[in-house]
């Protein structure tokens, strides 16, 4: 049944592909894309107002981002999954390429002390590590089920290969340095690892390793040289006296002064002032506590919940192992990302820049996530065959 | 899918899923549960009060003659949010204004920058308000050179003058009254921490001292609030509040400017008159009290002060001299704060005991050049002997040998250096009921406490000094180990904690270690004027608002009653007319047109002046006129002032004669202050009013 996508005319192909869409996970993406476009735009309107300069600037770029984000998810579905794999080699290629470039003096640009940026014509910037996640989810799920029949399992040699995958990109990023979005690939890594049967000591042995490594990146790591250069450029010297913890606790504040209902969209004194650094990408979600209140932004969360709940769905359903792997992939990303950032402005994680999955603005981990995205309803699709 | 795959695919759902609800919970803590919290922390990071302080309420004098109001003066003031974002941070525009004002730069450095801005310790001069708000330099420049950076803009960018309220004491009728009225200056960081249970805002004023300190909630006024809602970078983004500022309430005082003066410069006079016949005269009150009312008509204390110098900007210099013993400590008000030793006119209370002992006052005593008591004689003061005496004489020519003999005879009645146990203590009693270790409870600040040297507080003395004088050899100083001093710290040692029978002696003579301020004697003998009644002193007579209103009258109140019958009081009254009929002060107002009744006093003062000489006596005249119907008490005391006549009673003297109006050998009614008594009605408050000639 399945291949009868590819022998019919285009738009029969696209017109059976979209029907084959989740349209609970559709809709409710779709609603924490336009909840996030608006968001962007608080964040940055009476900013960049305030500087003269065009207030839909982020708006808009945020809006293009979003579209191409969208083409490019839309474009994932397309081609089954299951020969998705046959490509799996380029992409991860692909991924390691960028991060190379990234590290080459004149073609990466350092950002915030992270050397992560490759800079395109136009202003726009691309982060090659938030794709590079994509190649190494798909790389990784690969292996892992290459010679899998139902009920086999991956052998040590197999998850062996499978961390090796994974190693270069990730040592590649290290070096950017990103600990955030290392922390957040290793989580993944392990969660695929998991959930691909594979012997219980190594599941076993790469949490309590995950467990280590995060527990000494959150005592060691979780400031680092560039965050704290970050945080010392935002301690105003004619202001009263800050700590060092100035961004988060303006961000707890943030998040905590919107109360039950929150001050009204674009009515957030705090997000109006520019209290929040940064607050467009990283601290998305503290314009959400403070202008949306407890409704709006436990609404967000809720969201996030329906897509990760659907997405586990679509896991539990794919008739084999690499579209499970995939998904698993996917949704650890997701969720430990949104975990990372959320409680990073709630004061429950350490500051590490990683941005809120289709929230924060910024192309490449918008694309990055559409794509996500677009792998998931790509699995769902082939499932009823 | 295998079996472990499902499994673990389930773990991680439940893990992923259990993570996305802890972050609910979070949420809900910080928004709901914390969020009051964070909602005012945001209040406080975002919004700005900017403070305009409200025109402080004026202090008048009972016929509305002000004794503090405000003067406009030129403010130099600097927009911190200008220099600052010049490329040397405003320095050389501040060294400019600097040179053209006169002052020195690191004065106007530091009176530019908030106190948190300097170091911790080195924080003098900084300016406690906000940078919201233009900060002064200084509040009274000379026009000229305000000026000239009003019209070269260009050379003072950030720098304005503008005109200022500046609280001003104008000294109308050459008026000082420093001690009465205080001052007003900044708050200091204990006051806006709230202990004293009020709220300020850091750039308003209050009084400091006296009526400025005592009356400060009703003189302050509430200041106007306008708050601004700023963002990061400090720069309004709006306004959200703007409230208009109260005007304080005027004080209407029971002064009257013209006494005042007259009191100030009879005490000066005293002083001077003192110093010019040898005497150190380092310090000096004087008081006029109403006797009905207990009200103050006027208050003095010397050595005093400009009171207008706080506001001008006081050098470090003139806040040493403000408290030093070099200068005399100006800063302090002997009338409400110099404890000394009443001496004879502490008789007025020893015949009171003495009459309540039974002694028939109407019989004579022997007034001999000695009393021996123990192994010491007393002397009758210079040693005269004087026969025999009526009471009303004995008190008229002051004599001393009369009080040894009945306060002796009454220490061994009670038991001498065994006292019995329900002993009667009449003179110890009779001082009491005088109150003389309470305060009068004026409405000043800082008021001290009179010391009564009963036999409660010989015990207290003792438990404090008992170590030092039975280790005096090892204790005392090389130069006080006299034989008589060696001979006094081992019968202090033995038997201090008892009243002997030279402390009973002492005491009915007012010397020794009773000691009080010359309000407390002020009162006492307003007391004895009126028949009994002891007020407790008030200053100010009502509070009113800008627009007439009476906020609050002040009720006179009765704290006590002399201890006295009818019968005692009255024949004190004529002993102490009599004083000046043909005793100690006849010759002081010897062809004075008014009747005049007091009592002189000279203390003997123990102890060294900072140059090693010994102390002068005390100098005191308590009195009150006219003799018949009493009205007013008026006291006076040059510390190191030699004799009570020839110093106080002059000064007392010519208050009197302002008081009265009294030209020559004659009254001239149209010349007296108060030909009906003082003021009973409030007064028209305006910042014009004049003296009343």
């Amino acid at each position: 049944m399945s291949f009868r996508h590819f022998t019919g005319r285009r738009h029969k192909v696209r017109r059976a592909v979209m029907e084959g869409f989740d349209p609970i996970l559709t809709i409710a993406v779709a609603i924490l894309l336009v909840i996030g476009t608006l968001l962007v735009y608080a964040a940055t309107r009476s900013w960049y107002g305030s500087l003269g300069l065009d207030p839909q600037y982020y708006l808009k770029r945020h809006i293009f981002n979003i579209l191409i984000g969208g083409a490019l998810a839309f474009g994932t579905t397309l081609i089954d999954y299951r020969l998705l794999r046959a490509y799996t080699p380029i992409v991860w290629g692909v991924g390691v390429i960028g991060l190379i470039a990234v590290l080459i003096p004149g073609i990466g640009r350092e950002i915030n002390g992270a050397r992560g940026w490759i800079s395109l014509p136009g202003g726009f910037q691309v982060q090659p590590a938030e794709l590079a996640k994509i190649s190494i989810i798909i790389g990784l799920s690969m292996l892992l089920s290459e010679r899998l029949h139902d009920g086999d399992q991956p052998s040590s040699k197999d998850v062996l290969q499978g961390l090796a995958i994974a190693a270069l990109p990730i040592a590649l990023i290290l070096v950017q340095p990103d600990m955030g979005t290392v922390m957040i690939i290793s989580a993944s890594v392990v969660t695929i690892i998991a959930v691909s049967g594979a012997p219980s000591r190594w599941v076993v042995g790469l949490l309590v390793i995950a467990l280590l490594g995060g527990f000494t990146a959150v005592k060691v790591g979780a400031i680092n040289d560039y965050q704290l250069k970050r945080l010392q450029s935002f301690v105003d010297p004619t202001a009263d006296p800050q700590s060092s913890g100035y961004q988060l606790r303006q961000s707890r504040i943030t998040v905590g002064s919107g109360g039950l209902i929150g001050k009204g969209l674009f009515n957030g004194p705090q997000t109006n002032g520019r209290f929040v650094p940064e607050q467009q990408t990283d601290f998305i979600f503290t314009v959400a506590g403070e202008e949306l209140g407890f409704l709006g932004s436990g609404a967000i969360l809720l969201l996030f919940l329906i897509i990760l709940i659907r997405a586990f769905r679509i896991a539990r359903r794919s008739q084999d192992s690499f579209g499970r792997l995939v998904c698993t992939g996917v949704i650890a990303w997701f969720a430990f990302q949104a975990f990372e950032n959320i409680g990073m402005t709630m004061g429950l994680m350490p500051m590490t820049g990683v941005p809120l999955p289709f929230m924060s603005y910024g192309g490449s981990s918008m694309f990055a996530n559409l794509i996500g995205i677009g792998l998931l309803q790509n699995v769902h699709a082939r499932q009823r065959g | 899918m295998n079996q472990r795959s499902r499994l673990s695919l389930i773990v991680v759902q439940v893990f992923i899923l259990s993570l996305m609800f802890a972050l609910l919970g979070r949420l809900f803590y910080l928004q709901v549960g914390a969020g009051p919290k964070y909602r005012d922390a945001a209040l406080s990071i975002q919004s700005r009060d900017i403070v305009n302080p409200a025109t402080r309420g004026m202090i008048v004098d009972s016929s509305g003659v002000p004794l503090a109001l405000n003067r406009v003066g030129l403010a130099v003031t600097v927009d911190r949010s200008v220099i600052d974002a010049q490329s040397d941070k405003g320095g050389a525009v501040l060294s400019r204004t600097a040179k053209l004002l006169g002052l020195s730069y690191s004065d106007v450095f530091r009176r530019t920058r908030l106190c948190g801005e300097l170091a911790k310790g080195n924080q003098l001069g900084c300016w406690t308000g906000t940078r919201y708000q233009p900060i002064p330099i200084t509040k009274d420049a000379d026009p000229s050179r305000a000026l000239a950076i009003v019209e070269r803009a260009d050379l003072f960018p950030g720098i304005d003058a503008m005109p200022v309220a500046v609280r001003n004491y104008p000294g109308i009728g050459g008026v000082n009254a420093a001690h009465e009225l205080g001052y007003v200056g900044p708050l200091t960081e204990s006051d806006l921490s709230g202990v004293n249970g009020n709220k300020y805002y850091r750039s308003e004023s209050i009084g400091k001292a006296g009526l400025e300190y005592q009356y400060d909630a009703y003189l302050r006024g509430k200041p106007g609030i306008r708050t601004v809602i700023v963002d990061r970078k400090e720069a309004v983004t709006r306004e959200s509040k703007n409230t208009k500022s109260i005007p304080g309430d005027h004080v209407v005082t029971s002064l009257d400017v013209r006494l005042q003066a007259s009191a100030e410069s009879a005490l000066a006079d005293a002083v001077m008159r003192a110093r010019s016949i040898g005497y150190r005269g380092d310090a000096g009150a004087a008081v006029v009290m109403d006797v009905k009312t207990g009200r103050i008509l006027a208050m003095a204390s010397y050595p005093t002060y400009d009171p207008n110098i706080w506001e001008k900007g006081l050098t470090v210099k003139q806040a040493k001299d403000m408290f030093s013993e070099s200068t005399g400590v100006p800063a302090l008000s002997r009338v409400l704060q110099g404890l000394y030793a009443p001496a004879s006119t502490f008789k007025s209370v020893s015949l009171v005991a003495a009459a309540n002992a039974g002694y028939d006052l109407r019989a004579t005593y022997s007034c001999p050049a000695q009393v021996t008591v123990g192994d010491r004689d007393f002397q009758n003061f210079e040693s005269k002997a004087q026969g025999r005496l009526t009471m009303k004489k004995a008190i008229a020519i002051s004599c001393d040998t009369i009080w040894y003999q009945i306060a002796y005879d009454e220490w061994v009645r009670d038991g001498g250096l065994s006292p019995k146990k329900n002993a009667h203590d009449y003179f110890f009693s009779a001082a009491r009921g005088f109150q003389i270790a309470q305060k009068t409870g004026i409405d000043l600040p800082s008021e001290s406490s009179g010391r009564l040297a009963d036999r409660q507080w010989r015990k207290d003395w003792y438990v404090q000094n008992k170590d030092y004088f039975c280790n005096y050899q090892a204790r005392a100083k090389k130069n006080q180990l006299t034989p008589f001093l060696i001979a006094l710290a081992k019968e202090n040692c033995i038997d201090g904690d008892k009243i002997r029978g030279g402390d009973a002696v002492n005491f009915s003579i007012g010397q020794g270690d009773t000691v009080i301020t010359p309000l407390k004697l002020t009162q006492m003998y307003a007391a004895i004027a009126n028949g009994g009644k002891i007020w407790q002193p008030t200053i100010a007579q009502a509070i009113v608002k800008t627009n007439g209103t009476i906020i609050q009258k002040m009720k006179p109140n009765v704290i006590g009653n002399l201890p006295a019958t009818s019968a005692t009081l009255s024949f004190l009254r004529e002993a102490l007319r009599e004083v000046v009929i043909s005793g100690t002060a006849a010759g002081v107002f010897s062809g004075f047109p008014v009747a005049v009744s007091g009592k002189t006093g000279t203390a003997e003062v123990f102890g060294l002046n900072l140059n090693g000489t010994k102390k002068d006596n005390t100098s005191w005249f308590a009195s009150f006129a006219p003799s018949d119907k009493p009205r007013y008490a008026v006291v006076m005391m040059v510390s190191q002032g030699g004799f009570g006549a020839s110093t106080s009673a002059v000064g007392v003297r010519k208050i009197y004669q302002t008081l009265f109006g009294v030209v020559g050998s004659k009254v001239d009614p149209t010349k007296a202050l108060f030909p009906k008594g003082p003021p009973t009605t409030l007064p028209r408050i305006s910042a014009t009013t004049k003296v009343n000639k």
